[in-house]
């Protein structure tokens, strides 16, 4: 073994260039990663050995006959809400068990023109509603660090899978953090792209005005090349955003010097209750930042204290209704009944999880006639009020710093009992979702007990480029990214 | 006490668009079952709705002929509800933003010209088709998502009559704006029915009653009629009217309840996050308005005022769009407008009547039917022949100067032979030709029928006329 799974994107696409090895090498070393720890891990829910064999002959024959596509023979696995024609896509749920989706996802579409080889699909939170992986129907999912703790959620297995060295590098999805928070638990890189940047057409909707497709990856460097993929109009989704993609991955440089960058620093986001070893860890990564040549100023985001509150409810009430398709009628689950009403019942009864059914009835008790105006029409109106905090800090500075979450990955079970707990968590990560920016996070630091800590880079709508500067820039500049998990 | 009703439609009608509302599955009547979908109209995981431009355009065309305004704003609406007609288990609707606002539309009824109120138009996507059979209900996918318009009418009717009128009126511009065929059979045009009945001065509209889904006019009307006898009745009995949806059954000539307001759906609309809003400006709604066809009021009055038809006669000819393009595709070629309008009216229509047909599967084209109107007025055929070559091409095709030469259709006007005929009949008839002589000059007539029967019609009428009376007068 070459040990090829511990590497990045951009050092084997070097190597394959070079002919240092083949594409069917590194998925052969993938795969021999994943026999080794996901028993471990639990990132996977199915892998597919041998269309992933195939996918990488076929990398490595259209590489021999002269194809230097992006991601060509780069082994990408993928979070189980995406649609891959003729898999299964079970969103972690009982309700589509039997389900095989009939067409690709505009970004595995993108993926599969770009030559990347699909691995297999990776475990999640239930329709990606939850912040640890626990409310998962169909698998386990422990933190590769630490696997008596959470790997985070609801990308889950997408942050475990990379961070375990078990894939290159993954798409997730982000509502309200699911990137970056379990990116942040694991010790891995994501990016929440801003909202219209990447096509949603093919991701199941969990929040439809909140959910963005991004990468799970080892180094922004890799983040950046797989965005560029990703990114792009798309006629299919009429949210996504007509305009051009810059050079994500070219443009980043060598020069790590920040000179001439504002960086915001949002006193807000240093939550009461917030661990301080956390708080420590991200202080010093913005010394560090400063350290490169970048002015660090006070930024205020006062609305996003009622970011969670705001995001509860309009992304519950977008849940009610995208979650009303699976009903037995057409595809996965069907326990039948007198009428198609038992029908329905039945059927949701037995294929939602608790936490599903939690945020189905508060969605749409939060639309219902009398309390529209009271919940969901406030919710708008706070959700223009972050907006609006943000555009007025980013007149003030080219990107804000903060921390990805109040504290490292905690115990498995630990808040499980506790669903307001758990939604609490969300609450650095949320604002980015309702003002439709893009974020990242990315590894700065460990705590006392040997888990990641993330730091969150927040930019503009549309400025990508930004963000992915100044992570670079850090992650050049660290070693904290070098560090890898023992299993 | 007088009671007084009133009526407002809700009336839907199904877009003539290539593919359906948000999605690129074409729909076909009569198709086989579940064979124009995909993941979008079936509510796959995923997939998204993508707003069709041409529905857009149609609805708005809709909306310029009614004389609506069009909403240089609008957007889409979820409406939450749980059934297997609808995949998503929410219809895409519009609810506080519709595309077009106001709008009116005026209406002869009984002799009396009337203008009924639109409150607005809204584009929405056509439910499922559901069929139940023993033990099951089957679901036909073809036709979820299509293109459907919501015309709300104002509670501005008071009779059935005022109802049938309005609908016939709408139908008759969709129809010629090309929005849509409206075939009820077809389900392309479809009606709820709101009727409340009131004493007559109280200001506050009676409680509303509901009654969905309507296809046929004459149910419409047999419905409206029902549902006014109902409640008057009850408020006379000393009872009141509740609020609820009603079924009609056609069978029994009856409406029935189906649903009160207190179990009325909460419909949960919120803004739907997958699609952007509507923006139309100005400059786009005068292009759609310059592309509108002419309308049915307007076609009726040219044809009175240009083509010098009666108003009875320009009234048939435009009740139907499909009879007043065939009518403008003749005058074309001919200027002979009085004679097409009658053949149209009279041979055309009786036939097409006849073998149940539409004028599009007729076999006299446009062209040929002003071919024999030609015939006809340079003297060829006789009107009567031009009537059998009329029925001869409708049943067989072909080339109406070919029948006339097979079958020896043209008429004689050369005077040898008329000669010969004329003085046969003079010869033959003592009587008529004496009374002619004293006076009767409508004895005439029968020396004529004697000659046109001698040449088997073929004889020119004003040609045996002159000669006869030549003759008669002569001697
Ligand atoms: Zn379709």
């Amino acid at each position: 073994m070459a040990d090829l799974h511990k590497l990045t994107i951009a050092e084997l696409s070097e190597k394959l260039a070079a002919g240092e090895c083949s594409s069917v090498d590194i998925i052969n070393d993938v795969l021999a990663s994943i026999d080794a720890t996901d028993d471990k891990v639990g990132a996977y829910l199915t892998i597919d050995r041998n269309s992933a064999l195939e996918q990488a002959k076929a990398a490595d024959e259209a590489r021999a006959s002269g194809s230097n596509a992006p991601l060509l023979g780069i082994p990408v696995a993928i979070k189980d809400l995406l649609n891959v024609k003729g898999q299964p896509c079970t969103c972690s749920s009982k309700i589509l068990e039997g389900y095989i989706a009939p067409y690709d996802a505009t970004v595995i579409t993108r993926l599969r023109a770009a030559g990347a080889v699909l691995l297999g699909r990776v475990n999640m939170d239930e329709f990606a509603m939850g912040s640890s992986t626990e409310n998962a129907a169909l698998g386990k999912t422990a933190n590769p660090w630490n696997t008596d703790h959470v790997p985070g959620g609801s990308s889950g297995g997408s942050a475990a899978c990379v961070a375990a060295d078990e894939a290159i590098a993954s798409l997730g999805s982000d509502t309200g953090g699911s990137i970056r928070q379990p990116a942040a638990f694991c010790g891995c890189v994501g990016v929440k792209p801003s909202y219209g940047r990447v096509s949603r057409f093919g991701l199941t909707a969990f929040a439809s005005s909140l959910d963005q497709i991004g990468p799970l990856t080892k180094t922004v460097k890799d983040s950046a090349i797989l965005l560029e993929v990703l990114c792009g109009d798309d006629q299919l989704d009429s949210s996504s955003i007509e305009m051009e993609v810059p050079r994500f991955g070219k443009h980043l440089t060598n020069d790590t010097s920040l000179a001439g960058m504002k960086l915001g620093l949002p006193q807000e986001y240093f939550v009461e209750g917030m661990d301080p070893e956390v708080e420590k860890v991200v202080r010093d990564a913005v010394e560090h930042c400063k350290s490169l040549g970048a002015e660090i100023i006070d930024v205020s985001l006062p609305h996003s204290k009622y970011a969670i509150a705001a995001y509860y409810i309009i992304a519950t009430a977008e849940a009610s209704a995208n979650l009303a398709r699976f009903d037995g009628i057409r595809y996965g689950l069907r326990i039948d009944g007198k009428d198609p009403l038992e029908l329905y019942e039945k059927t949701r009864s037995a294929g939602f999880g608790s936490e599903v059914k939690r945020r189905i009835i508060l969605g749409t008790y939060v639309l219902s006639s009398g309390y529209y105006d009271a919940y969901y029409k406030r919710a708008q109106k706070v959700r223009t009020l972050i907006r609006n905090d943000f555009t007025e800090a980013f007149g003030q500075c080219d990107a804000i710093l903060a921390p990805v979450t109040p504290t490292p990955a905690y115990k498995l079970g630990e808040k499980t009992d506790d669903p307001l707990k758990m939604y609490l968590d969300d609450i650095l990560t949320t604002p980015a979702n309702l003002a439709g920016n893009c974020a990242l996070s990315l590894p700065c630091g460990f705590s006392s007990d040997h888990l990641p800590i993330g730091l969150q880079i927040i930019g503009d709508s549309f400025a990508e480029e930004t963000i992915l500067k100044v992570g670079h820039a850090y992650e050049q500049t660290t070693e904290w990214h070098k560090r890898k998990p023992v299993l | 006490m007088k009671y007084e009703a009133t009526i407002g439609l809700e009336t839907h009608v199904m877009q003539k668009t290539a593919s359906k509302m948000f999605c690129a599955c074409k729909y076909e009547y009569g198709a086989a079952p579940n064979t124009h979908v995909c993941p979008v109209c079936l509510g796959y995981p995923g997939a998204l709705p993508v707003m069709n431009e041409k529905a857009i355009e149609l609805c708005c065309k809709a909306g310029i002929l009614l004389d609506c305004e069009i909403n240089p704003y609008s957007k889409w609406d979820r409406k939450n509800y749980f059934y297997p007609d609808m995949a998503k288990n929410y219809q895409i609707t519009q609810a506080d933003e519709p595309l077009c606002i106001g709008g009116h539309l005026e209406v002869e009824v009984e002799g009396t010209l009337k203008t009924f109120t639109l409150e607005r138009i809204h584009q929405e996507e056509n439910a499922a088709k559901n069929t139940h059979v023993a033990g099951a209900s089957l679901v036909d996918y073809n036709r979820a998502g299509t293109a459907l318009m919501e015309i709300v009418s104002n509670p501005c009717m008071h009779s059935a009559a005022d109802a049938l009128a309005y609908l016939a009126a709408l139908k008759q511009i969709m129809e010629y704006g090309g929005i849509s065929d409206c075939n009820p059979e077809k389900g392309q045009i479809r009606s709820d029915v709101n009727v409340s009945i009131r004493p007559v001065g109280q200001k506050e509209l009676g409680s509303k009653v509901e009654i969905k889904n309507m296809n046929s006019f004459a149910f419409i009307q047999e419905a409206i009629e029902y549902e006014i006898n109902r409640q008057t009745a009850l408020l006379e009995s000393g009872g009141t009217v509740v609020q609820e949806t009603r079924g009609f059954d056609a069978n029994r000539g009856e409406t029935f309840s189906q649903r009160t307001k207190e179990n009325a759906h909460d419909y949960r609309y919120f803004p739907e996050p997958d699609l952007m809003p509507v923006k139309i400006s100005k400059e786009q709604v005068e292009v759609w308005r310059s592309e509108l066809p002419e309308l049915p009021a307007q076609r009726r009055e040219r044809y009175v005022k240009m083509l010098g038809l009666s108003e009875y006669d320009a009234g048939v000819l435009t009740a139907e769009k499909a009879t007043s393009d065939w009518f403008e595709q003749a005058m074309q070629h001919t200027k002979n407008a009085k004679a097409v309008s009658n053949f149209v009216m009279g041979e055309m229509m009786r036939l097409l009547s006849e073998q149940e047909l539409t004028i599009s599967e007729s076999k006299v084209t446009p062209e040929k039917l002003s071919e024999i109107i030609a015939l006809i007025d340079a003297k060829i055929i006789s009107t009567g022949a031009g009537k059998q070559v009329f029925e001869i091409v409708f049943n067989e095709g072909g080339k109406p100067k070919q029948i006339i030469e097979e079958k020896g259709m043209a008429q004689v006007s050369d005077d040898s032979a008329l000669d010969g005929w004329a003085d046969d009949a003079i010869a033959a008839h003592p009587k008529p030709v004496e009374e002619y002589k004293a006076g009767n000059t409508a004895s005439i007539n029968f020396l004529m029928g004697q000659v046109m029967k001698a040449s088997r019609g073929k004889a020119n009428p004003g040609a045996v006329m002159k000669m006869l009376k030549q003759k008669l007068d002569g001697c």
